[in-house]
């Protein structure tokens, strides 16, 4: 039996976040520090930079039992690398193509700019983007 | 199976993870994990007496791994390498868990999904730490002598601070005199004194100094190098062109900013008699008597602020900044131009008023002496047309008195211009300087590291960094000056190893990633015959960028391999007791 979008409750979608470790790994910090909720299937991984990520960990993340993937990005704040909004999308576009590719919906896949100090935008798009996976299903199907 | 021997200690820091995260669960959960040869908790991991717990377990149990589920990494990723260091294991090989800031206080409210949770993150940890290798920081040797770009007021303070530590200047102005903005200026705020003599009193002090060479009518033409080590070409204007070779050990960028220069007709900009604060404050100093204009004494002067700063976004290109210096060097200019004849009348048209901190008693002053102040909406700026009498007519609604539309006939209208970052895409191509959003040189960290940039070994000072007055760019100097001695002083430099690394056996030598760096830190070089990427060590930021765009997955970041990520995602989703 497939499963529906709506047979599980308890379905709990996994999200994979990827952060920065100077800029938005801090706001994911001050979310905790200030103590604002978000659902504790988002795990968060801190690299360097988001233009460091491989589209292909995105879909094996994926692949591996993962829902959804976040990016958060470090938008204009980049002190590495001056194009780094554009590098980044362009790993969102590769990585999204690779899950078209695959069958998995290409939402799966968000980013988003997240700040030092963004913890509410951070909690926001984390839960924004829980219920819509929730509503989606798991991203591995049968 | 891992063979690695790694230690595991969860802390309950208190309880702020305890009281919302089952570490004893989490212990029992990962102790089981390949690879792991201790799993421990703690009240505080950072505590001496666990330190020194960890220090003897990492030597009598052999550990050739280190994790640590505590807070953020923010906060003791140093404490906790320092401990595998003291205790003779890589420090490389540690790796922190953020169970503090990312779970157990973002989740105070779901014990059961926050020790899941913590569970995943810890052995996501393991896994990752399983796969480090052994890394040893980059040292660098530094070599005593630095180069300041820029003779303004923070140069020149910096280039004697720096000779005074027995360091060696080289100091490169491009204009053909040093001295900058503060050395064509007149009395200055607060103690009277010239700009102008001040300058004197510091070239004075150059003079005195024989480790410090100025070379004016000179500029950067190339750099190659990298921190503690750089060798740098200078081009010197002359009859001829001629360069100059130098090696230092760091860079010193204090280029300084440009006024502001008004579009044409903006606030009346082109109209005769409508002049910038600069020309409003060159004429000013150069008046022995009662300022005069095109032969007739300035009865009454119209100054409206803000423009070129705090510009509404829809301005293309806006320069959305305050210049910060701006309301202060206008109010003092007022208070001159009293001085200089105390029949003048005139009118202050400003937005908000920013004479922050001391200068605060200069703004009373100018009010107790005369000046009429009189406030506009960020909407509705003052208009300046030039009248049917000739006179110069500016007309604005004042939010003082209720929006009443006032018109002042004025001789002369000043628009207090802000500061602009000065263009020079030449210094930023060569050493690649990044730009923050408002265009002046970035910083690293505004507050914890505020003159280093993303170089390695090139400081930010003054003015070009973003709008500073005198007294906050000589400050700003003098740090640039510690920070250039705190690495040339010791004699080495060391650098993360954190960085990228080739697999030449896979790298097929398309030289993709040569261009994609901005730091010049991937070079081709001939291995075996074959023309292959190497990273220069030095160089290497350790961003990562080159890792994607690498056609045959060739290259690495140290840290946050290939490997490690997917072994980490195999983790994090490795099922918990709880939901077997």
């Amino acid at each position: 039996m497939t499963a529906t979008n709506n047979e599980s409750k308890d379905y709990a979608p996994k999200i994979l976040a990827f952060s920065t470790n100077n800029i938005s790994d801090p706001g994911i910090d001050l979310a905790g520090s200030s103590h604002m909720h978000y659902p504790t299937s988002a795990m968060v991984f801190s690299m360097p930079c988001t233009s460091g990520i491989k589209p292909e960990w995105i879909l094996y993340a994926m692949e591996k039992g993962f829902d959804g993937v976040f990016i958060a990005s470090d938008g204009e704040e980049c002190a590495y690398l001056p194009d780094c909004a554009e590098r980044s999308a362009k790993i969102a576009e590769e990585a999204q193509e690779l899950l078209r590719e695959k069958g998995y919906e290409p939402k799966r896949l968000r980013m988003s700019a997240i700040c030092s100090v963004c913890a509410e935008p951070f909690t926001n798009q984390i839960k924004d983007f829980y219920n819509m996976l929730k509503n989606l299903g798991p991203a591995r199907k049968g | 199976m891992s063979d690695r021997r790694i230690g595991v200690y969860i802390c309950h820091c208190g309880g702020n993870i305890s009281d919302y995260v089952d570490v004893d669960r989490v212990r029992k959960a990962v102790e089981g994990e390949g690879g792991v040869a201790v799993a421990k908790t703690a009240m505080f991991a950072c505590s001496d007496a666990t330190q020194q717990e960890m220090a003897s377990d990492i030597q009598e149990q052999h550990l050739d791994g280190l994790v640590v589920a505590s807070c953020s990494p923010k906060l003791h990723l140093h404490t906790f390498r320092d401990v595998a260091r003291r205790a003779g294991l890589n420090p490389f090989q540690y790796t922190q868990v953020n169970v503090r800031e990312q779970c157990s206080w973002a989740h105070t409210d779901d014990r059961e999904g926050a020790t899941d949770k913590a569970i995943r993150l810890v052995r996501g940890a393991i896994a990752r730490t399983a796969l480090t290798e052994p890394l040893e920081p980059i040292i660098i040797e530094t070599v005593p002598r630095v180069l300041v770009v820029g003779a303004g007021i923070s140069g020149l303070r910096a280039a004697i601070g720096l000779a005074d530590l027995g360091i060696s200047v080289y100091l490169v102005e491009k204009s053909p005199l040093a001295g900058g903005w503060i050395g064509k200026l007149g009395k200055m705020y607060p103690h009277g004194k010239d700009g102008k003599s001040l300058i004197a009193q510091l070239i004075n002090e150059l003079k005195k100094r024989e480790n410090i060479t100025l070379y004016t009518n000179a500029e950067i033409a190339e750099k190659s190098g990298s921190i503690g080590n750089f060798d740098v070409n200078l081009r010197v204007r002359g009859q001829e062109d001629t360069t100059i070779s130098v090696n230092v050990g760091s860079i010193i960028v204090a280029t300084g900013f440009d006024a502001y220069q008004p579009e044409e007709e903006e606030f009346g900009f082109g109209l005769d008699g409508v002049l910038t604060l600069p020309q409003f404050k060159e004429l000013l100093d150069s008046s022995a008597g009662r300022p005069v204009f095109n032969g007739r004494e300035i009865k009454n002067v119209a100054y409206i602020y803000c423009v070129g700063s705090r510009q509404q976004p829809e301005v293309e290109n806006a320069n959305r900044y305050c210049s910060r210096y701006c309301c202060n060097a206008a109010v003092h200019a007022s208070i001159i131009a009293l001085e200089k004849n105390p029949g003048m009348h005139q009118y202050h048209l400003y937005r908000d008023m920013r004479t922050y901190g001391k200068f605060e008693l200069m703004y009373s002053q100018a009010r107790e002496m005369g000046s009429y102040f009189l406030k506009f909406a960020d909407d509705g700026p003052p208009v300046v047309e030039r009248g049917y009498d000739g006179k110069l007519q500016v007309s604005l609604k004042d939010l003082l008195t209720f929006g009443e539309e006032i018109e002042i006939k004025a001789d002369v209208v000043v628009l207090v211009t802000g500061m602009v970052p000065r263009k020079s895409p030449e210094l930023v191509d060569v050493l690649k300087l990044p730009l923050g959003r408002d265009r002046f040189f970035n910083e690293i960290h505004p507050k914890l590291r505020p003159v280093e940039t993303m170089v390695d070994g090139v400081y930010i000072c003054g003015s070009c960094q973003g709008p500073k007055n005198s007294i906050e760019s000589v400050a700003s100097a003098l740090s640039a000056v510690t920070q250039s001695a705190s690495i040339l002083k010791k004699g080495y430099v060391d650098l993360e190893p954190l960085i990228a690394s080739v697999h030449q056996d896979l790298c097929n030598g398309c030289g993709e990633c040569v261009a994609t760096c901005p730091y010049a830190a991937i070079e081709m070089e001939q291995q075996q015959g074959r023309s292959v990427a190497a990273i220069n060590r030095a160089l290497c930021k350790g961003c990562g960028g080159c890792v994607p765009l690498c056609p045959a997955n060739a290259i690495d970041l140290k840290g946050y391999t290939d490997a490690q990520v997917r072994s980490m995602i195999d983790a994090l989703l490795k099922e918990t007791c709880q939901n077997e």
